[in-house]
């Protein structure tokens, strides 16, 4: 049952990845994020880790995306001004670099064998929100300082100068 | 139960295929989203190694990881509007200022 449903959901999480960076209209590629993005979180869900499934499908999926989704239409580049691709040999090329990388992270995940440790349940919120505020509470902090500067980074940004 | 290295196989594909977004478009709002594909692609990683050793902390990093793409498409969607203010394209080769 989980290898059948890791095969269907890993399928629907490749396929869409495709289909986002083959798509030419940006609006199009970001509605295949987001079933990649659902897709992942299904995995998460396989692999008990509750909390990741629910933040990914919250921050990902209803944040990141609906940021994507609100920019494209904002700048709305017409159908014709989009940019013209590159030329064959360059995505050939692209694809043949990340088919290599591919394979070699294959032939290390066979003779990666992991040690079965004690406890499975480790995205749930109990598991991660104890090691959040006990051992990575400083890399938490920290996590709000990173918020604030990109809160301020994007509104400068993208205010317009007066 | 499937072996840890289909998870791991997984998310170098995902990785991959965000690798080949990025070199090989030339449209930036595809290539930032292409970013966080790749980004995705190391949380799969990231949960599946916690979840087989048994250590919180692959839940953690994921979560560090979220923090940071949710950051990322912020600043850099901002900058892609400044810059569409400035230059009216989404094309990655035109803008070569600092070229020469």
């Amino acid at each position: 049952m989980e290898a059948v449903l890791f095969i269907l959901f890993g399928a629907i999480a490749v396929c869409g990845a495709i289909m986002v960076v083959t798509r030419k209209s940006p609006m199009a590629s970001a509605l295949y994020l987001i079933l990649t993005l659902f897709a992942v979180a299904a995995l998460f869900v396989l692999r008990q880790a509750h909390f990741l499934a629910a933040v990914q499908v919250i921050v990902y999926a209803g944040a990141v995306v609906v940021l994507f989704v609100f920019v494209i239409m904002l700048i709305n580049v017409p159908e014709d001004r989009l940019p013209v691709e590159r030329a064959t040999t360059t995505r050939v090329l692209g694809v043949l670099a990340a088919g290599i990388f591919i394979l070699e992270s294959a032939v290390l995940a066979r003779r990666f064998w992991m040690q079965k440790g004690p406890a499975a349940e480790v995205g749930t919120v109990e598991t991660v929100g104890r090691a959040l505020f006990t051992d990575y509470l400083l890399a938490f902090e920290i996590t709000s300082v990173l918020l604030l500067a990109a809160v301020i980074g994007a509104i400068a940004l993208a205010k317009r100068k007066t | 139960m499937i072996a840890p290295s289909a998870y791991l196989l997984l998310s170098a594909i995902l990785f991959g295929i965000g690798v080949v977004g990025v070199v090989a478009r030339k449209n930036i709002l595809i290539i930032l989203m292409s970013v966080e594909l790749m980004l995705n692609g190391v949380n799969v990683a990231f949960v599946a190694a916690g979840s087989y050793l048994g250590d919180p902390a692959g839940g953690v990093f994921a979560f560090m990881v979220m923090t940071v793409a949710a950051a990322e498409a912020a600043v850099g969607l901002a900058l892609l509007i400044a810059l569409y203010r400035l230059k009216e394209t989404i094309d990655i080769t035109e803008l070569k200022v600092l070229k020469w």
